[in-house]
């Protein structure tokens, strides 16, 4: 018999309390009304894992690593508990045929039942065969895999935009999956790679929940990326503040200053790195002294230097101002006030939304 | 197809042909096709990268500074290697000295990729080779505990945690959802473990995958993420700030004893958990000492790692010696130099890209990638469903690289030997032990198993070495050196119009290298020569096989259509074929599309 996600709880010493209780929670987070939580319940008790089928094109498997590097939940408890991770070249035991058949085997015994996570990207170029495993083109068994999934997850910045491989000029011809999946919603999670914990996040929302997350009209889950790095980044106040690292390993880098004329592309990324962090919350690249490089922003690797200060980008027209205020606040520590102000005025000036090179939702002006 | 003779192998495709695509358990996309004659014996072994990414004409015309950024994602594996790897062969080229922090500081972080690296390779890639799953139902969890507790004092070794342990997976395997582990080749005859160590290794394998993420939160301290962590030219971009104001927004106290911590329990964690079980695994399984060596006897090459001196690549500095060992004489290890063009060339013969004269190699300073996509005569299938490839034309992703025009292998075995060669008391002793206990032959370390228990040895080396190297950062700071980035050479103007350089690594698979030429502050032309492609590569202008083909060779397979024996030495390679495989014509022409429907 198949053990139910409820079995799963029970077995790691969840009390049917506290699994009731979590049912609640479940229902009052996604806004439903306090009556569906025993319908919640009873949905988990009596389902079987979901199986997910992990593809892997052009790649380069950072997101696999990032994803067992979850720790809430753990990797293990996600693959064996959670879900049934019945296909991935990178750690079943299975090859060749036998890998090849466990993947056909789901699509016919769950067809319509199934999710299908995909991790890097299709190349076009040469017949497909850029990318072949099995000796065919990676695109047709993307294609084939598709065809009777529930639901799709672009893992990664390769399956969501086409990330560094259809950097220019993009040799190959690799594409985001959602140019050969037109059929179905795909859930992005960009990033190179994505944050470990909110891989998980999503693959255990749409497995528990049975749905998909709300998305964002660039089809990313609102709940990881509708705001920027900047928004919610601690050296923030620096930022407002006028106090920016000038050069590698200067006094404002040692006092942790806001790394915006080094380059950081915090204030036009959308991801969750400066609230969840990375690796169980231990840092984030701004906390450990590089700017952001943008890594989940559809075409990061064609926006200038990752040292260029964000100048070119268009309704982001503080870089002059941002200089003087600096300037300022080396000379003279009592002008800090007024140059927060000052910032604080070009901000509101600037915050229509509009040009930003996002076109998310902000969440604040 | 006559039978080849070649480096003392011979290769006779006349036999039953086997095909193994996928292989699993490793990174990126490989493909093995080999024959076997009428006793199973592989007699044939056709090596494949199945797949092509190109990155460096995307690095054309780039800021050099930014290179390691897009090099990094070569592989999210061994992630941060090549990031290493192109900072250093930036500094080379303009010349850039680093502080003593900044060497330390990247050399913690690598020690530390080896730790969780080859951890997850034994565990989550290998193991599964070796060790029996569901065989595990069956063993006795008293004397599962009695086992794991004659090995080592690691505290997890009840009974009861073992029964635990066992009724979970019971419980798992009776769902029928058996995930990763489904249409696995549970019960073949190859494998040898008693069911309690099986249990126990199942266990481990848990373990393992919940400590790994624990490791690479250094890189996390250092460099803000893992994967994928930020490196800087001229140094590393994590400020140091033990006591002034700011300092929590830097390298502080508590960030050192966090990274202190860790590394006092990865060597915990490896000493009492993965060389035990190595040990015990490969007791088990010494016909393996004979089996899969292949080049390792012949041909091994390591370009030297960790310098324990800021700036100098001399092997007075690599804690890991850099030299080349041929034709199996370890009494003469031969100086490496990455920039002299008649040492390192990479051949297209069988490859496929296109070269003007393909009998010759070129050094990557000179080097040519345009593709070429084209399958021999006796290609079974079509262009676009390959059934079986035809080995006697071009037939891989993968370029050729040679030393001196032969194959080398490279990897932790090949470190292990050169240092031994060396006569480095820290790589013989410990070999001459494992050697005791397993009471095999020298010899015994050219095969599947000496390549596998080499990583585990560089493992726990690694794992210390990370103890040293933050001693190293305690003194500096002691003293009063801060320092972690020069950033004289920083701005672009300050460069000279046209300069060159290369950069070293080994990285967990072997000897890597980077070559760049930067002309107007902008990158001219970069090249990568990485482990997989000395390995995994095809054959050469005259026919010479490589390190995967070579160790396949003579294995005996117990059922041919449950390729076990395959994946064992394969694995015993760590295969990375997104690093093999990145290469990309210099015009980066567009080529036939598929259409989208």
């Amino acid at each position: 018999m198949s053990e139910t996600f409820y079995d799963v709880m029970r077995r790691q010493g969840i009390t049917r309390r506290s699994y009731l209780k979590f049912c609640s929670l479940t229902a009052a987070s996604l806004g439903l009304s306090p009556l569906m939580a025993p319908r919640i319940a009873q949905a988990l008790e009596t389902k079987p894992r979901t199986p997910v089928l992990w593809l892997h094109g052009l790649e380069c498997t950072c997101c696999t690593e990032s994803f067992i590097r979850s720790a809430h939940p753990l990797a293990k408890d996600v693959v064996l508990s959670m879900v049934s991770l019945d296909y991935d070249d990178t750690i079943m035991a299975a090859a060749g045929h036998q890998a090849e058949a466990a993947m056909q085997q789901v699509i016919t015994d769950y067809k319509g039942n199934y999710i299908l996570a995909v991790e890097g990207n299709p190349p076009l170029g040469e017949d497909g065969m850029y990318c072949m495993p099995g000796g065919r083109p990676f695109v047709e068994k993307l294609k084939h895999a598709a065809r009777d999934a529930k639901a799709i997850i672009a893992w990664g910045s390769c399956a969501s935009w086409g990330c560094v491989q259809a950097a220019r000029p993009n040799p190959t011809t690799a594409v985001p999956i959602d140019k050969v999946i037109t059929d179905k919603p795909i859930v992005k999670v960009p990033g190179c790679p994505p944050i470990a914990e909110v891989m998980t996040a999503v693959i255990t929302y749409v497995a528990l929940f049975d749905r998909i997350p709300e998305l964002d009209r660039q089809g990313r889950p609102k709940m990881f990326y509708s705001q920027r790095v900047h928004d919610k980044c601690y050296r923030r106040p620096h930022f407002d503040a006028g106090q920016f690292v000038e050069k590698w390993d200067d006094e404002g880098a040692k006092a942790g200053w806001c790394l915006y004329k080094v380059g950081c592309k915090g204030p036009t990324t959308y991801n969750a790195c400066s609230t969840t962090r990375w690796n169980d919350g231990v840092s984030f690249p701004i906390g450990s002294g590089h700017g952001c490089i943008g890594c989940s922003e559809d075409g990061f690797w064609d926006k200038g230097s990752f040292y260029d200060r964000l100048s070119g980008i268009k309704g982001f027209g503080i870089e002059a101002n941002a200089d003087q205020i600096g300037l300022a606040v080396l000379g003279v520590t009592g002008a800090a006030v007024a140059a927060h102000a000052a910032v604080s005025a070009i901000k509101r000036g600037a915050g229509g939304g509009k040009g930003e090179s996002a076109p998310s939702e902000r969440q604040e002006g | 197809m006559a039978v080849i003779e070649t480096q003392g192998f011979k290769l006779d495709n006349s036999g039953k042909r086997i095909v193994v695509d996928p292989v699993t358990r490793i990174e990126g996309h490989l493909r093995v096709e080999v024959n076997v004659d009428d006793k199973n014996v592989i007699r044939n072994a056709v090596s494949t990268g199945t797949m092509w990414r190109g990155l460096e004409v995307i690095l054309k015309g780039r800021d050099p500074r930014d290179a390691w950024a897009f090099v990094e994602r070569i592989c999210g594996v061994c992630t941060g290697v090549h990031a290493l790897t192109s900072v250093r062969t930036v500094e080379d080229a303009l010349k850039i000295k680093i502080p003593d922090n900044a060497n330390i500081i990247r050399n913690l972080m690598h020690a530390t990729l080896y730790a969780q690296d080859h951890l997850v390779h034994f565990y989550h890639l290998h193991a599964l080779d070796w060790v029996d799953v569901v065989s595990a139902l069956k063993a006795d969890p008293k004397k599962t505990s009695e086992l794991a507790q004659s090995i080592s004092s690691w505290p997890l070794s009840s009974p009861g945690y073992f029964r635990d342990l066992q009724a979970r997976l019971a419980k798992f395997v009776e769902s029928g959802q058996l995930g990763p582990f489904r249409n696995g080749y549970w019960g073949h005859p190859a494998y040898k473990l008693p069911a309690e160590a099986n249990l126990m290794a199942v266990a481990h394998y848990l373990e393992a995958l919940d400590f790994q993420k624990e490791i690479v939160k250094i890189q996390t301290v250092f460099g803000g993420k893992n994967p994928h962590p930020n490196w800087l030219v001229g140094g590393v971009p994590c400020s140091i700030n033990l006591d002034a104001t700011g300092a929590v927004g830097a390298i502080n106290m508590e960030r050192l004893n966090l990274v202190s911590k860790i590394i006092d329990d990865t060597i915990d964690f490896i000493d009492k958990v993965y060389v035990p079980d190595l040990l015990a695994i490969a007791s088990f399984y010494k016909d393996w000492a004979a089996i899969g060596g292949g080049l390792a006897s012949q041909n091994l090459l390591a370009y030297g790692e960790f310098p324990d001196i800021a700036n100098d690549d001399s092997n007075n500095s690599l804690l890991m010696p850099r030299g080349a060992i041929v034709g199996g004489n370890l009494k003469e290890v031969q100086p490496v130099d990455l920039k002299d063009t008649a040492q390192i060339q990479e051949f297209v013969t069988h490859s496929w890209y296109r070269y003007g004269d393909e009998s010759k190699g070129l050094h990557p300073f000179d080097g040519v990638t345009e593709p070429n996509f084209a399958l021999g005569a006796a290609t079974k299938g079509s262009k676009t469903a390959i059934d079986s490839l035809d080995e006697s034309a071009k037939y891989s992703w993968i370029k050729s690289p040679r030393w001196r025009g032969q194959p080398m292998e490279v990897g932790p075995l090949a470190r292990y030997v050169i240092g031994y060669a060396m006569g480095r008391p820290e790589f013989k002793e410990p070999v001459d032990k494992v050697l005791k206990t397993l009471d095999v032959p020298l010899t015994a370390l050219f095969s599947t198993l000496g390549r596998t228990a080499a990583r585990g040895l560089e493992c726990s080396w690694a794992a210390h070495r990370m103890r040293h190297f933050f001693d190293k950062l305690m003194a500096n700071l002691k003293a009063g050196n801060f320092a972690t980035a020069n950033v004289e050479l920083w701005e672009p103007r300050s460069w000279p119009a046209q300069a060159q350089g290369a950069g070293y690594c080994e990285a967990p698979r072997g000897a890597l290298g980077h070559w760049i030429r930067i002309k107007d502050t902008k990158i001219d032309n970069y090249q990568c020569v990485v482990p997989t492609t000395w390995n995994a590569g095809p054959r050469d202008a005259k026919n010479q096989i490589g390190a995967y083909e070579a160790a396949l060779l003579n294995t005996p397979m117990a059922k041919p259509d449950q390729p076990l024996e395959i994946l064992r030495t394969l694995h015993s390679f760590d295969p990375c074929l997104a690093c093999a495989t990145h290469v990309i014509s210099p015009a980066g022409e567009e080529l036939t599309r598929v259409t989208v429907r």
